[in-house]
């Protein structure tokens, strides 16, 4: 079942007086519960491919559907909501909010969504349980390692059960156990949940858990194969 | 609701340094700016009330037309009914009977221009305490024949105790009003125009040298609070018919007070407004600053789906605790210094008080203790804040994810 179409999907920077092609004609698609990595060079178009996805920044062509809504044609304030609604975010760097304890940080979206108390805080310890923070559910991100928070931003990205999560680079700030660790744990959640995973990454470790491989390079997609 | 107040009280004490810096600038100036207030309010008020016990009381019931052209002829008879009217009204505290009037003075080879003032020596003495103002002399038991003078007329007559002054002067319809009186008491008038004029005879021997029975120029009346000034004075227009009497508050009988407190009120509103300033701009750069440590966190919550006005409105909570830390701190550290210096106010001596004394003010600064103080305080500082905000808050408005995380 297809949750996610790209249709020709451009991006063009003006930088001053040159246009950089950033993303050049992408057209993909994924499944419901894919664990899907978008590798490639520095540079390739990776991370611009993914805000577009996420909605975070607008195509300069083309159409990005999710289910049937294209998400160019929502008004900001819906775009907000969509995204709310429906995507999950892992960034690089974590961010985590700080003054948040992990398992209010994991509750942060479903506030948003206004979740009732108590089905907050039974996804929330279900979740952090999931990750292995059982334990670390009331310390707050400062009190945490790297791996600990990226755990917790994963959580917090599948807490409101969205469509799918976006994953920009999420092991580029981590050692190689945490790495395999966070894998793991995102791999499990991908069954349990049966929720896409869409990285972009350029690290093996990463490459050799993913179902699915699609290479950029200068903005386009140069190869797109499943890996078992 | 409750999870954003929650938010935003964490957010202010991630750095508390600054946090402290932020309230401490506001708690300054929100301190400085109510002990000046104080000051200065409470020092309208001493002059205020030396003014209207002295002389005018809080509101004066005279004969229509009386105050425009004060002449003898246009006196009131007071009566039983008159008196009950206006204290009917529970606010009134006493009204003071009086006669007043122009005469010459003469004492010897002297002669001056004085103005006789026709009292009831008890229900007088309750509002000035004259009694107690007497360099010489003694103060009225009843309805001698006898005057009370101004400390500087007296000098200037060169009159004594138990000398005699004589008082000529136009009486009721033309009549010849003249008498000659003992001097009983010298008083020390703390308002030199009064204190140079001033002759105090009983209200009958008055009436009865102006030829003018049981008819009084004024009713001076004083109230409990003074602060309904305008009500009471509505009251009494209404009680009393305007054909007959007019009502007439200290405002309007003595604009050159209203007018001094006027100007020097205006210069104590401008240093008020530099201080307003210093908070506004204090909360301006904590806000700024605190925006563009947080922008990338800002990226972030916007990305998961948090609403730019949502994230406004928890910086705003913020800004508004912090504006809230710093007043509660000023007006709890303002608040005793107030009340102690409102029940003991700060009496001045040496030159400063001879000089304020030549004004008819006694040299003392009392704080004045007013509740509604402390509440425009609170809502001034909270527009400060509110105002100091705007333009970083459109800011949010203004901050797009994807760069705001960029950093």
């Amino acid at each position: 079942m297809k949750i996610l179409r790209l249709d020709n999907v451009h991006k063009i920077y003006d930088e001053s007086e040159v246009q950089v092609h950033a993303v050049n004609g992408i057209d993909l698609d994924f499944d419901k519960g894919e664990f899907a990595a978008i590798v490639g060079p520095s540079g390739s178009g990776k991370t611009t491919l993914l805000n577009m996805i996420g909605g975070l920044d607008q195509p300069t062509r083309g159409e990005i559907i999710v289910d049937s809504t294209h998400i160019g044609q929502l008004k900001p304030s819906r775009l907000i909501d969509f995204r709310m609604y429906n995507i999950g975010f892992v960034f690089q760097a974590y961010n985590l909010i700080p003054v948040l304890t992990a398992r209010e940080n994991v509750e942060f979206i479903m506030h948003l969504q206004k979740w009732p108390k108590h089905k907050r805080q039974a996804r929330s310890k279900e979740l952090l349980e999931a990750v292995g923070l059982g334990d670390r559910m009331d310390s707050r991100p400062g009190k945490m390692s790297g791996g600990q928070q990226q755990r917790v931003a994963v959580a917090r990205a599948l807490a409101s059960k969205p469509k799918f999560v976006l994953a920009d680079e999420p092991t580029a700030n981590l050692d190689s156990r945490s790495t395999e660790n966070l894998l793991d744990i995102m791999e499990q959640l991908n069954r349990q949940e049966q929720v896409t995973f869409i990285f972009s990454t350029h690290d093996n470790r990463v490459v050799k858990k993913a179902h699915r491989i699609v290479t950029i390079e200068d903005g386009q997609v140069k190869t797109d194969e499943p890996q078992k | 609701m409750k999870e954003y107040i929650k938010l935003a009280w964490r957010n202010i004490w991630r750095n508390k340094r600054r946090t402290i810096i932020t309230a401490a600038s506001i708690f300054f100036a929100i301190f400085f700016a109510l002990i000046m207030r104080a000051l200065q309010l409470g020092s309208y008020g001493n002059m205020i009330d030396n003014a209207v016990t002295m002389y005018s009381g809080h509101l004066q019931v005279h004969a229509q037309g009386y105050w425009d052209n004060k002449s003898i002829n246009r006196t009131l008879v007071r009566t039983d009914e008159l008196i009950g009217s206006i204290q009917r009204d529970e606010r009134v505290e006493q009204v003071v009977p009086r006669l007043e009037s122009f005469a010459l003075g003469s004492s010897g080879p002297q002669t001056k221009g004085v103005l006789v003032m026709g009292v009831v020596p008890k229900k007088q003495d309750a509002m000035s305490n004259l009694s107690d103002r007497l360099v010489a002399g003694s103060y009225f038991t009843g309805g001698e024949q006898a005057a009370i003078v101004g400390q500087t007329l007296a000098d200037y007559l060169q009159l004594g105790v138990n000398d005699t002054l004589v008082l000529l002067g136009q009486g009721y319809h033309g009549a010849t009003a003249a008498g000659k009186y003992r001097i009983k008491g010298i008083v020390d008038i703390p308002k030199p125009d009064l204190d140079n004029k001033m002759v105090y005879l009983p209200l009958a021997t008055a009436q009865g040298m102006y030829m003018a029975p049981n008819r009084v120029t004024t009713l001076a009346i004083n109230l409990n609070e003074h602060d309904d000034l305008q009500g009471v004075q509505h009251y009494l227009s209404r009680q009393l018919p305007r054909d007959k009497y007019e009502v007439k508050t200290w405002r309007e009988i003595m604009p050159e007070l209203v007018q001094q407190i006027q100007s020097d009120n205006a210069s104590g509103w401008i240093l008020l407004v530099i201080l307003y300033v210093i908070i506004a701009f204090g909360v301006f750069g904590t806000v700024m600053m605190m925006i563009n440590e947080r922008k990338r966190e800002f990226g972030v919550m916007i990305a998961v789906g948090m609403h730019k006005a949502r994230l406004a409105m928890i910086v705003t909570v913020e800004m508004l605790f912090i504006g809230l830390l710093g007043l509660l701190a000023g007006i709890a550290g303002s608040m005793p210094v107030i009340l102690y210096y409102h029940y003991h106010p700060i009496r001045l001596s040496g030159e400063v008080a001879e000089s304020i004394k030549t004004f008819g003010i006694e040299p003392i600064m009392p704080m004045a203790w007013q509740a509604d103080f402390y509440i425009n305080q609170t809502l001034i500082v909270a527009a400060i804040v509110l105002v100091a905000v705007v333009y970083p808050v459109y800011s949010i408005t203004r901050i797009r994810a994807v760069k705001a995380m960029r950093g």
